[in-house]
């Protein structure tokens, strides 16, 4: 049996404004979510991935920020929700980690209310079951002492710890989704490790489905069970992680995978990405945005106007001159 | 061999408080380290956050006050100033910081950040200084026009191959790169690390290179050191390191790598579990009651593990290495 469908996006567009013009910083993404699933999103810095998730959870500015196309929760389009009716979904629906725990916790209050204020905010719990719960939540992620942690500050905390009570109060509520931007970046790789396996095993015993945020392709290896490669704003390549590591298509998945320093890389130079990611208001709005960064490529070979397409079961490829590609020192085919 | 050799380095900050802000305790941040740097070989220096890497870093070149231990170049102690002055060290011994963004001054334009060394120790005139100068953006692979721009005209990648270009201005025999590619996008770090590769080939220069990515450290280092808590846990060549790990705190980094592999997910979770497990197990081994890290005992030619004593070392190899 297919799994249930939990979340689906179609073709999202998120402009900002800069003076009196707007400009897509995500153009056009798709996607599902599934029960039980990690999607991850990966992409260098600027591409737009925390801008769709953002999109999602609805804390873009309305001033500066249009968003447009559906995102479907639950039957209902959220993509324009005003804030009163994200308020109801976020926490309870959908849950978030970000990047920098110490942003997100609220320096002036203990850790216990902030892990309670949710359950006041979206449960029936009376003021004995929310404190148990509390301390549920704290020992499920793996806090030791939840006792004296509920009565500490923040800044109390190591990091690792943090990061750790922003995943008690994202599970609080037990959301069908959850929202995890970056949620390791700022960590040690041991640390990383623990919370990326807390997060799978939490995952597995409330049944939601995670979008995870990162430009490690490692954790994404290790981590996801579909995967979207993003460049300037759209998708250039989805599908399994197995496929996507194993038969990688796009010019921009391969080449990302051959900087990687791997075991086969030593003694040899890395394969270096030429010229720069364009910023948002100098992005090529035709043709493929990826074309300048490998110039080696004649014109003839690219599509005009490429579109994700899929390729072979659940493999989705945007432009056909994949077919083509060849690094610039292989020489052709 | 060795030009440069660091014994029993000490560096101790003291913790003030109190009403008349007197010391309280003291930050152990580096607490008895050994190492030697060879010409035109790669050091890897890893650990945790907080472990003493840039402060081991900033003593080699001068900017922190070792509070005992001795710093020998070729033989003699620099640790003073004037020792340094007059052995010429400074110019040897460069540094490449941690953040990109922060270390160049945004109001000088690239020129003068580069050949600020150059004025402080040749006398050179206006003109051969900016050969020079192009000379060495050429090196790290910049345009000549890149001249009279400032550094937010750069992109991250390049902005660092702007610190690298002054690090090697005097032609030194060490440079320190303390997490030169950590705020780097992939790409971009590929192209910083290719250029430091190729300058230490025609330069026969030698890197100290801290990192916490284990990734990068495989890829650049010959020999490697483990820190933890101010102290080296274990120091041995890649392949020590890699394929042979004793020391638990090593064996934990390791392990926590996410690999390039989907296939063995699974497999990997499971070691992570079994060695978090070892971790909890055997730590009276490799640390003593107050969490101090052990001496080193040497297990071979070229590999060295913190461990309370020969014993222990064999009850760890029959058991988890
Ligand atoms: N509030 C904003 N106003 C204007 N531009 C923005 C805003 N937020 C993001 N951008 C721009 O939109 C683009 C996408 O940014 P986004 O933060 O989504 O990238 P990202 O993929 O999450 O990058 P990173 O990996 O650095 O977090 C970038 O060009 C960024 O400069
Ligand atoms: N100037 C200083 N005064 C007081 N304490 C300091 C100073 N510099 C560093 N420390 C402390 O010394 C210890 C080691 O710091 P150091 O910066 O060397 O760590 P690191 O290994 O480089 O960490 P990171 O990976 O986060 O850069 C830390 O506990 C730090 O707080
Ligand atoms: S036309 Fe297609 S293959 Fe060619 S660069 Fe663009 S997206 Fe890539
Ligand atoms: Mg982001
Ligand atoms: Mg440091």
């Amino acid at each position: 049996m297919e799994a249930e469908k939990i979340l689906e996006v179609k073709d999202l567009h998120v402009a900002f404004r800069f003076q009196d013009k707007y400009y897509d910083a995500v153009d056009g993404v798709d996607f599902t979510l599934k029960r039980n699933e990690i999607f991850a999103i990966v992409g260098e810095s600027g591409c737009g991935k925390s801008t769709i998730v953002n999109s999602i959870v609805g804390l873009h500015d309305k001033n500066f920020t249009r968003v447009s196309g559906e995102i479907i929760y639950d039957n209902a389009n959220i993509a324009n929700y005003s804030e009163e009716e994200f308020n109801k979904i976020r926490g309870r629906h959908i849950g978030f980690i970000f990047q920098d725990p110490l942003a997100s916790l609220n320096p002036l209050h203990k850790i216990g209310k902030q892990i309670e204020e949710p359950l006041i905010y979206h449960t029936d719990l009376d003021k004995n079951q929310r404190e148990e719960r509390v301390l549920e939540l704290l020992n499920q992620v793996g806090i030791n002492n939840p006792k004296r942690v509920v009565n500490q500050f923040p800044h109390e905390l190591s990091g690792g710890m943090r990061q750790r009570v922003l995943i008690a109060i994202a599970l609080s509520c037990k959301p069908n989704i959850i929202i995890a931007d970056e949620p390791t970046t700022a960590l040690d790789v041991t640390i990383q490790a623990q919370i990326l396996d807390l997060l799978t095993d939490l995952q597995k015993e409330i049944d939601a489905g995670i979008i995870l945020i990162t430009h490690d392709l490692g954790v994404v290896a290790q981590m996801a069970d579909r995967v979207a490669v993003m460049y300037a704003g759209q998708f250039v390549e989805v599908a399994n992680a197995e496929e996507l590591f194993d038969n990688p298509l796009h010019p921009y998945t391969r080449s990302l995978l051959q900087s990687i320093p791997q075991s086969d890389s030593l003694g040899k130079d890395l394969h270096v990405i030429r010229g720069m990611v364009p910023s948002l208001r100098n992005l090529p709005r035709k043709g493929c945005r990826f074309a300048p960064r490998i110039q080696w490529i004649p014109e003839s070979e690219h599509e005009e106007n490429p579109e994700l397409r899929e390729v072979s079961k659940g493999h989705f490829v945007r432009c056909t001159c994949w077919k083509n590609f060849h690094f610039e020192d292989e020489g052709g085919n | 061999m060795s030009f440069l050799e660091i014994k029993d380095l000490k560096v101790h900050y003291p913790i003030r408080g109190g009403f008349f802000h007197t010391i309280q305790d003291y930050t152990y941040a580096v607490d008895g380290v050994d190492l030697s740097i060879d010409e035109g070989k790669t050091y890897g220096l890893i650990g945790e956050s907080g472990s003493g890497k840039t402060t081991i870093g900033k003593t080699i070149v001068g900017l922190e006050k070792p509070t005992s231990g001795k710093i020998l170049y070729n033989g003699q102690t620099v640790n003073s100033k004037r020792a340094r002055k007059k052995l010429g060290y400074n110019k040897e011994v460069q540094m490449i910081f941690q953040d990109v963004f922060s270390s160049l001054d945004p109001r000088k334009k690239v020129i003068d950040i580069i050949a600020e060394p150059l004025r402080n120790y040749e006398n050179l005139t206006k003109e051969e200084e900016r050969k020079k100068v192009l000379e060495l953006l050429n090196i790290v692979g910049m345009p000549g026009d890149s001249l009279y721009k400032y550094p937010h005209e750069f992109s991250g990648g390049q902005r660092q191959r702007i610190g690298i270009a002054r690090a090697i201005a005097l032609n030194p025999k060490l440079i320190v790169a303390d997490e030169p590619v950590s705020a780097l996008d992939l790409s971009v770090q590929a192209q910083v690390l290719n250029y430091l590769k190729k300058i230490q080939k025609e330069f026969n220069l030698s890197y100290l290179f801290i990192s916490h990515d284990l990734g990068v450290v495989k890829h650049m280092c010959d020999y490697i050191y483990i820190m933890h808590r101010g102290r080296f846990v274990e120091a041995g060549t890649r392949e020590d390191i890699y394929n042979n790990p004793i020391h638990i705190y090593t064996r934990r980094l390791i392990a926590a790598i996410p690999e390039i592999d989907v296939k063995n997910k699974e497999k990997y979770y499971m070691i992570r579990k079994k060695v978090e497990e070892e971790y909890n197990n055997y730590s009276s081994l490799f640390y003593d009651e107050d969490g101090k890290v052990f001496d080193l005992i040497q297990i071979s030619d070229t590999h060295y593990v913190a461990i309370k004593d020969k014993e222990a070392l064999k009850n760890v190899e029959n058991n988890i290495a």
